[in-house]
């Protein structure tokens, strides 16, 4: 038998056990099994990375983390080995779990066509924690996902934040309602409807942060699901996710931001490093697109060193997959990070930026994003530098759970 | 006086090159994989005329007092890379008429001055075969591909064979691309699909069947017909099949025709090779595969996987990469072998796959893929491990002539990205689709 075909029977009947009995996956260790994990070199993200390094998990949480010599391994701790330790991976933004990997009309959730501003649309209502693309990005090693609709609207609906692993959306999902997906730029065109330019777009964005404050002046404010989130935005609660690529598109988000002293996070950012002055003016964060997402269009000046160009300017920077529209469905973040890690960023400046980074931009760092006591135990494991084609992640940890041991 | 100028520099220029031309340049202490053969330590390659004159190291290479140097100590070269399967340029092929245009020749479609070029340049590759799109059962005729710098023309970049004639293969395709349920001449089924090129075959057995006839009387001759002159090119062997497939079934359909009626096949893409492997081989076809970050995006991809090209290796059957520009970025095309070899192909064969197995698919194999004796002096420069992440391709030469060199700002634009890296013939691989086709 072939090495091809057994490695496929593998992945098989791992999926399997996922699918259709989960429960045998968790019985074979403790439900919130107690597990050492032992790394030649322990990226904490959290300090200097550690050789010979000890990431002790009690009950889903990190109990302790430290050298091999400072820690004693309790005997009835499950060890798991690797070369490279790092925090679980996150992905800053993507669109899995609405979108599938069928990329048919009834997996395809991430936009409906129905109107060009509907903030109110609720990702939880959409989010399919078995979709397989979301086993895809975690047997590389991510953790944690900030999804939903996608750009390609003025307002196409909420994003949530969710962990890879968990039967069901209430169980998955970390931050039910995490940031508004709002698009500036040639993508937020509708056809047939408004907005048709980007000066109409701005407006009509103005438009609804004015209704939306008029609203909250009110004795008895409309309680109507747009006015409700909209009145959450205007009252600095949620950011809105803004996707601008095209220089001009990200000046706006900065304006309209300022006008309405409104949170934002700047997403796509294709043009960046040509205005990293005024977005580090801004003091907005920044979710760079996916390193090897393809030029053309708003996209045009696309770069590579764009994250490292930010970076450099001290604008914090995190990573994305992003929305796909076609093939491959999805970007797996790890080599996005690594394309970047290749072209101007450091190896720890990367991996930052798919971990704590990420982490603090999309406001969860009290919980994931670096190995400290009292986190998530969210763990990915590799058997070399994480960021080389070559090397394989060798095991995903979520929640304190060996949720994937597939060699990928 | 500006015109004069440049006049002045032009010819100056000129003189330069042809004498950059004939002189042996000799470049040393890099390590060379030379694709067939081990890999040299301290290796020499020396190039004249475009040509490759000697491979090997100092006890088997003799360096003359008049060859310039180059001294690239620490680096690595290897042939520059076959692209088996591309869109650079913006070709677009056939169009909606009729499913199957075989008289449609993309040497009349592909922009020779796009910046994709350059982009696929900065990528190391030096050969390629530009394809229309795959919306038809057969989207016409593709073309290969020198890049040349400072092409002003198509014909600055063809490859000619023996007899003077432009090279090229001709596009099929099976599985749902071509299929448009209810609409005119186009098929409804995968077997209405293999029935229509089979026609095809049979109307063009008959067409050679009368020019075989008809001998040297002419009035006999049949009225000329480009679409069957193509096909007969076809049925003699002198023109490949680049045959999309996806699904494991329709890579059988393709296998058969081809066995129908003895035309020679590059299966294009190969999704579901690694449930096919064994029947690849047994049939002697090549493959050309792609390597798709995550499975899905189409129905007929949702089983594609990094381990194909450990499959094909497995199975004993030939195989090379493609880029499919812009599906996967012709920049970073060498990533194609780093993520083969993660999922479990052997890092010569993965090399082999960029180089050599494209040139032999593409009928180049005397010509191109390897750094041999008498070979063109197609090579890449890298600066280290060509898997490695953190390598980067400094240096591209094509025919002896060095096309790409990342420490130049101009051409660095081309393998990062950034303003002036992009043309209005990328947007977002729109001239491509447009013929309905998609990959």
């Amino acid at each position: 038998m072939s090495k091809a075909f057994t490695s496929g029977t593998r992945k098989i009947t791992f999926r399997i056990a996922l699918g259709l009995c989960i429960s045998a996956v968790i019985f074979a260790i403790p439900a919130y099994g107690q597990i050492a994990v032992k790394g030649e070199t322990v990226w904490t993200m959290a300090g200097a990375p550690i050789t010979n390094g000890v990431v002790l998990i009690k009950d889903g949480k990190i109990e302790a983390v430290g050298t091999a010599n400072s820690i004693t391994i309790p005997s009835n701790y499950r060890v798991l080995n690797a070369k490279v330790v790092t925090p679980g991976l996150i992905d800053a933004h993507t669109v899995i779990g609405l979108n599938g990997y069928l990329n048919q009309p009834h997996d395809q959730m991430a936009l409906d066509g129905g109107g060009s501003f509907q903030p109110e649309l609720r990702a939880t209502d959409s989010y399919n924690p078995e979709e397989r693309l979301i086993e895809v990005v975690r047997q590389y090693g991510v953790t944690t996902i900030h999804t939903g609709h996608q750009p390609s609207a003025l307002a196409s609906g909420q994003t949530m934040i969710a962990k890879t692993w968990g039967k069901n959306v209430d169980e998955a999902t970390i931050v039910p309602t995490a940031m508004i997906a709002v698009t500036l730029g040639s993508g937020a065109n509708a056809s047939g409807r408004s907005p048709g330019t980007r000066a109409k777009q701005a407006s009509m964005l103005r438009a609804e942060l004015i209704k939306a404050q008029e609203n909250a002046a009110k004795k008895e404010p409309a309680k109507d699901l747009k006015s409700q989130i909209m009145d959450r935005v205007i009252k600095r609660e949620i950011p809105l996710l803004i996707n601008a690529e095209a220089a001009q598109d990200i000046m706006t988000a900065i304006r309209i931001a300022r006008e309405f002293n409104i949170k934002i996070v700047l997403d796509g950012v294709a043009d960046g490093h040509m205005i990293a002055n005024e977005i580090k003016a801004s003091g907005y964060g920044v979710i760079v697109h996916a390193t090897m997402a393809r030029p053309g269009g708003d996209r045009a000046n696309l770069t590579l060193e764009n994250a490292a160009k930010l970076r450099a300017a001290g604008i914090p920077v995190a990573i994305q997959s992003g929305y796909e529209g076609y093939v491959p469905k999805t970007r797996i973040v790890l080599f996005e990070a690594a394309m970047a890690a290749a072209n101007g960023l450091s190896r720890e400046e990367a991996l930052s930026a798919i971990t704590i980074d990420a982490a603090k931009i999309l406001g969860i760092e009290n919980r994931v994003g670096s190995l400290a006591v009292g986190k998530d135990a969210d763990i990915a494991m590799y058997d070399g530098d994480p960021f080389e084609w070559t090397t394989h992640c060798t095991g995903t940890i979520i929640n304190g759970r060996l949720v994937s041991d597939v060699i990928k | 006086m500006k015109k004069f100028l440049f006049v002045l520099l032009f010819l100056g220029g000129l003189s330069l090159f042809t004498f950059g031309q004939g002189r042996q340049t000799a470049f040393i202490n890099a390590r060379i994989i030379p694709i067939v053969g081990a890999p040299i330590e301290q290796g020499i390659l020396i190039v004249q005329n475009g040509k490759i004159t000697a491979v090997g190291d100092a006890r088997t290479v003799r360096l003359s007092s008049e060859v310039t140097i180059v001294d690239l100590k620490g680096k690595v070269i290897m042939p520059g890379f076959v692209d088996t399967h591309s869109h650079v340029g913006s070709p677009a092929g056939a169009d909606s008429t009729a499913p199957i245009q075989p008289d449609v020749r993309i040497l009349d479609s592909v922009n020779p001055r796009a910046l994709s070029l350059q982009r696929a340049q900065a990528g190391g590759i030096s050969t390629v075969n530009v394809m229309p799109g795959s919306g038809h059962l057969d989207s016409g005729q593709t073309l290969y591909l020198k890049l040349r710098d400072d092409a002003l023309k198509i014909d600055d970049l063809l490859i000619l064979d023996k007899d003077g004639k432009y090279m090229g293969g001709i596009k099929f395709a099976n599985g749902t691309n071509a299929l448009r349920t209810g609409s005119g001449p186009f098929p409804g089924t995968r077997a209405k699909s293999a029935a229509l090129v089979r026609d095809q075959f049979i109307k063009a057995q008959e067409y050679r069947d009368k020019i075989a006839k008809a001998g040297s009387d002419k009035p006999k001759l049949p009225a000329r017909d480009l679409a069957m002159e193509a096909l007969v090119e076809v049925l003699d062997r002198k023109r490949v099949v680049h045959f999309h497939t996806h699904r494991h079934d329709d890579i059988m359909t393709a296998l058969r025709l081809a066995k129908e009626f003895n035309f020679r096949i590059v299966l294009q893409h190969v999704s579901e090779a690694w449930k096919v492997a064994d029947e690849i081989a047994k049939s002697g076809a090549h493959s050309s595969i792609i390597m798709i970050d995550s499975p899905g995006g189409k129905l007929e991809t949702v089983e594609i996987d990094y381990k194909n090209g450990a499959a094909l290796e497995k199975a004993g059957a030939p195989f090379g990469f493609h880029t499919d520009d812009g599906i996967t970025d012709s920049r970073w095309f060498i990533r194609s072998a780093g993520v083969a070899v993660r999922a479990g192909l052997s890092r010569d064969k993965a090399l082999y796959a960029m180089t050599m197995a494209g040139a032999i698919m593409l009928d180049m194999a005397d010509r191109v893929g390897s750094l041999e004796t008498g070979k063109d002096a197609d090579f890449i420069v890298l600066s280290g491990d060509p898997l490695s992440i953190y390598t980067h391709i400094e240096q591209t030469w094509v025919e002896g002539k060095k096309v790409f060199d990342r420490s130049r700002a101009e051409d660095l634009v081309f393998a990062v990205g950034g303003k002036g890296a992009t043309d209005d013939g990328d947007l977002s691989h729109g001239a491509h689709c447009s013929d309905g086709g998609n990959e």
